[in-house]
């Protein structure tokens, strides 16, 4: 039977209406005809610029963007009906895989979560220890953030610069926690167990090699005038409309809104202890993202250094009963991960794993922005608006 | 060396001549791109980036890398989109590389080393060289793709851009040499003199430092490198209008960039550092010496060349353009106006 | 002095760059060791297992197989009743699916499972990535001393 192709030879669908006057709404594939007018690309889910298996569905005008449409899910592993059958132990393994980049820096909001519905809190060098990992999570990740932006720009050196000085942290991490990318160190009441021998100074070492490579992608990356002429006033999220978007952590900032969850949130680890401070940049373009991840960086190197200095002696570990089930109840927590603002609301009923957990990832908000912003900007600013807002397909999918 | 002495002397005739040098041109292109590719893209770059490129293959550092990687196209696959246009698919990469052979043609690498000195070389060396844009054309429609004919609108607006630049550098070398010829070129920077001194000879950086700097912008750009590789943009495009190629016909458009760039450099060695003379040496010496001194200066700006692509990102079509047409015109035209002031005035 | 301009300023940091020797160590001819906490591989101290199956009811994604039976033993002193004592069978890991979280390893109560930071044992193909309890105990020789704790540990207190 030949295929019907005219309007007259098509049977009426439901309601009378000719199924093919929607056919244009069909999924876009890639080479398909060219609409007279507008031309439909598929950016994804298999591109060097989307950062993984994101799939943007771009109306264009010639190199003019209409429309832009983020498909997500490719990477979706069903974080949150695993934890429903996981002990705490073994959902925090899996929790380290959701942002990759920053692995230590998503143990931490579940696990004071839990601890705070046990009623206990974690020795001050347990937090000292984990305030330092975090940081050190947090450098890691913008190191690849500064780097792999000059990538997605047209530099091909500042890629290898961050991953070169990116292995000095994922050594650290592996020194201490045994795993470079997922450390799972972190336990309901404490750490697994404690830094060895020479791994402060070690770790002093490393932040003087941070505070190079941030003065390198200076000079090499942000002092370039084709990096400005091509990231200034590209893609420039106003205040207002990221925050009702649900914008978070540095992308927020670099529009102006001086909001730290370290700071302004509920106190957690020992940010109330340390002296750091927010930067934020006016405009909001892709030039301040990078500037804002930029001294985000330096000042976490300071403040892993204070931490060093102020690091406390005594145990790791709180007393905590050998199986943990932890008692019915139901905590929110949120914490400023490298991405933004990360949350987990768990509930539990008493039993060794938690009931339900919703895990509230920054780069899935981040990324609902992507319509609103992409209208009418070029398809080369497309891909530097995509670096500037830093999403990882693992915090967006989970 | 007494050969090569004896062989110039030797009466040959015009066909076994055009012969030896059609072969010579041949082996020269692919010799040229696996230089220039091995030293600059796989060694030099790896060093900016703080690693060591290929190191195994052919036991010193990876000399073999590209040879082997040569090989391995050929052994591939002929691959074709289904809804490509054959013929005009096959033929794309042959334009690039064709244009890149024929600038070879004027390029004179000795007092007889030249396969043709024609009276108006570096104007035949100019219009042959935009030749490719109708090749980077002909891929981008020919692949069926959509990214490839994104690719190749953006190369054909730039490339078209950017040859008024690079004429323009070159006419005020034009109008110091007196002449179109590349071996009078050559010649006048060998004999000339600065402020009255003899024996250095006045290669034309020193005057034509503008000139210099635009020919090598433009070339960056007819070159398709960053900064200006738009059409061929790695992280948005994959490879612009290349994209469906594989096997030796990508292997082709290989040796087209990388030949050209070596076409390119030559071109810059010669009009502005005085290409295959040392001042002082003539006659059977500077047949012998040419090449290598040619050789030197070429790579030392494909050096310039490849350091400015390995270090910044690239400019996005528009700022292309606005720098073309807005910034590097004017400054040419400038550079005209002050060559003939100059030449008329001293 | 003027500030030169970025443009200038990026050329020298990768000329720089270029001068200076690589990072890069030239795997397998030169190798770097990993630290020695590194979880590479999982070893297995036959003698300390009494097959109470902790580490395969916790691990995420299951990927331990125990079998194990009992057997009698003569008593310790005369008059006594026969002691049973646990006998493994079959001890697999299954590196294909293993996460290399360290739960089996810290959960045991025995101190049979060990970390080693060994990483070279790849297959080429993923059934034989099964590895048995032969093999779990040869990689006992390459699991490092504990080391030697950072300044202000409590090093009297264990978890």
């Amino acid at each position: 039977m030949t295929r019907p192709t005219t309007a007259s030879e098509r049977p009426a669908g439901p309601a009378g209406l000719d199924p093919g006057a929607f056919r244009h709404l069909a999924d876009a594939q890639v080479n398909v005809e060219l609409d007279t007018g507008d031309m439909i690309l598929n950016l994804g889910p298999q591109h060097p610029a989307t950062h993984g298996t994101l799939r943007l569905v771009v109306r264009l005008d010639g190199e003019r963007v209409i429309s832009a449409d983020p498909v997500i899910g490719y990477m979706h592993r069903g974080y949150e009906k695993l934890t429903e059958f996981r002990t705490y132990p073994q959902v925090t393994t899996l929790i380290n895989r959701i942002d990759w980049l920053s692995s230590f820096a998503n143990e931490v909001p579940f696990l004071d979560g839990a601890e705070q519905l046990m009623g206990i809190e974690a020795p001050p060098r347990a937090k000292y220890i984990r305030t330092v990992l975090t940081e050190l999570s947090r450098i890691a990740t913008f190191l690849l953030f500064l780097g792999e932006m000059g990538l997605q720009v047209g530099a091909l050196t500042p890629a290898f610069y961050g991953f070169r000085d990116r292995e000095h942290i994922l050594n650290l991490i592996e020194a201490a926690t045994g795993g470079r990318f997922h450390p799972n160190f972190n336990r309901i009441g404490g750490l697994k167990e404690d830094l060895p021998w020479g791994w402060m100074a070690e770790c002093r070492d490393a932040m003087k090699i941070v505070f190079d490579a941030c003065h390198t992608f200076e000079n090499l990356v942000l002092g370039n005038e084709i990096f400005e002429a091509r990231t200034k006033n590209i893609g420039i999220i106003p205040a207002e409309v990221g925050a009702s978007y649900g914008v978070s952590g540095s992308n927020l900032r670099a529009s102006g809104v001086d909001w730290d969850l370290r700071r302004d949130g509920r106190p957690y680890l020992v940010y109330p202890d340390l002296d750091f401070q927010v930067h934020t940049h006016p405009d909001g373009d892709s030039y301040s993202r990078y500037v804002v991840r930029l001294e985000e960086t330096r000042e976490a190197a300071r403040m892993v250094l204070q931490c060093l200095d102020a690091m406390p002696s005594g145990p790791i570990m709180a007393k905590v009963p050998r199986i943990i089930k932890v008692p019915e109840g139901e905590v929110w927590v949120e914490t400023e991960n490298p991405l933004g603002q990360m949350g987990y609301y768990v509930v539990s009923k008493g039993a060794t794993g938690p009931f339900r957990v919703k895990i509230r990832s920054a780069s899935f908000s981040n990324v609902s922005i992507l319509p609103w912003l992409l209208q009418g900007v070029y398809v080369p600013d497309v891909i530097t608006i995509l670096a500037s807002l830093y999403f990882i397909l693992g915090d967006i999918d989970r | 060396m007494v050969s090569a002495i004896a062989l110039l002397a030797l009466d040959v005739g015009w066909g076994t001549t055009l012969a030896l040098k059609t072969i010579i041109v041949l082996m020269v292109i692919p010799a040229g791109a696996i230089i220039l590719g091995y030293v600059f893209l796989l060694k030099m770059m790896s060093h900016m980036q703080s690693r060591l490129g290929p190191m195994d293959p052919g036991g010193f550092h990876g000399w073999f890398q590209l040879v082997g990687d040569g090989i391995k196209f050929l052994q591939k696959e002929d691959v074709m989109p289904a809804e490509s246009d054959r013929r005009v698919f096959a033929a794309a990469p042959l334009v690039v590389v064709l244009s890149t052979f024929l600038i070879f043609a004027v390029i004179p690498m000795g007092p007889d080393l030249v396969v043709k000195d024609l009276d108006v070389g570096v104007f035949y060396a100019l219009a042959v060289s935009s030749l490719s844009v109708v090749g980077v054309l002909m891929a981008g429609w020919a692949s069926a793709n959509k990214f490839a004919l994104l690719g190749a609108l953006r190369a054909a607006a730039q490339l078209i851009a950017y040859e008024l630049p690079l004429l323009l550098a070159v006419v005020g070398v034009v109008v110091q040499a007196g002449t179109m010829s590349l071996q009078g070129i050559v010649y006048a920077q060998r004999d000339g003199e600065i402020f009255g001194l003899t024996g250095l000879g006045e290669p034309f950086i020193l005057t034509q430092f503008i000139g210099f700097a635009l020919f090598l912008v433009a070339s960056q750009a007819e070159l398709t490198q960053t900064p200006f590789d738009m059409p061929v943009a790695e992280s948005e495009l994959v490879s612009g209008y290349m994209v469906e190629y594989t096997g030796f016909r990508f292997l082709f458009f290989f040796i087209g960039e990388f030949g050209t760039a070596f076409a390119f450099a030559a071109l810059a060695a010669t009009l502005f550092l005085g290409g295959w003379s040392v001042p002082g040496v003539t006659g059977d010496w500077a047949n012998i010496l040419g090449p290598f001194v040619l050789f030197a200066k070429l790579m030392f700006v494909a050096f310039l060349m490849f350091w400015v692509r390995f270090t910044y990102p690239r400019l996005r079509e528009d700022q292309l353009q606005a720098l073309a047409w807005k910034v590097l015109i004017p400054l040419g035209l400038i550079n005209i106006l002050l060559t003939g002031i100059f030449k008329v005035a001293f | 002095m003027p500030k030169l301009p970025g443009l200038i300023g990026g050329l020298g940091v990768t000329l720089k760059t270029m001068l200076r020797p690589a990072v890069t160590v030239q795997y397998p001819h030169e190798k770097e060791a990993p630290a020695p906490r590194a979880r590479g591989v999982i070893a297995l101290k036959e003698e300390n297992c009494t097959v109470c199956m902790l580490c395969a009811r916790q691990c995420p994604d299951w990927c331990i197989y125990i079998e194990g039976h009992k057997e009698q033993r003569p008593p310790r002193r005369e008059g006594g009743r026969p002691r049973s004592v646990s006998v493994l069978d079959r001890f697999d890991i299954d590196y294909a699916l293993c996460m290399y979280c360290g739960i089996c390893v810290e959960v045991c109560p025995f101190d049979a499972l060990f970390w080693s930071p060994e990483f070279e044992y790849s297959e080429s193909r993923i059934a034989e990535m099964l590895h048995d309890k032969k093999r779990l105990g040869e990689w006992m020789e390459s699991v490092p001393e504990p080391e030697p704790l950072e300044v202000g540990a409590d090093s009297g207190k264990k978890k």
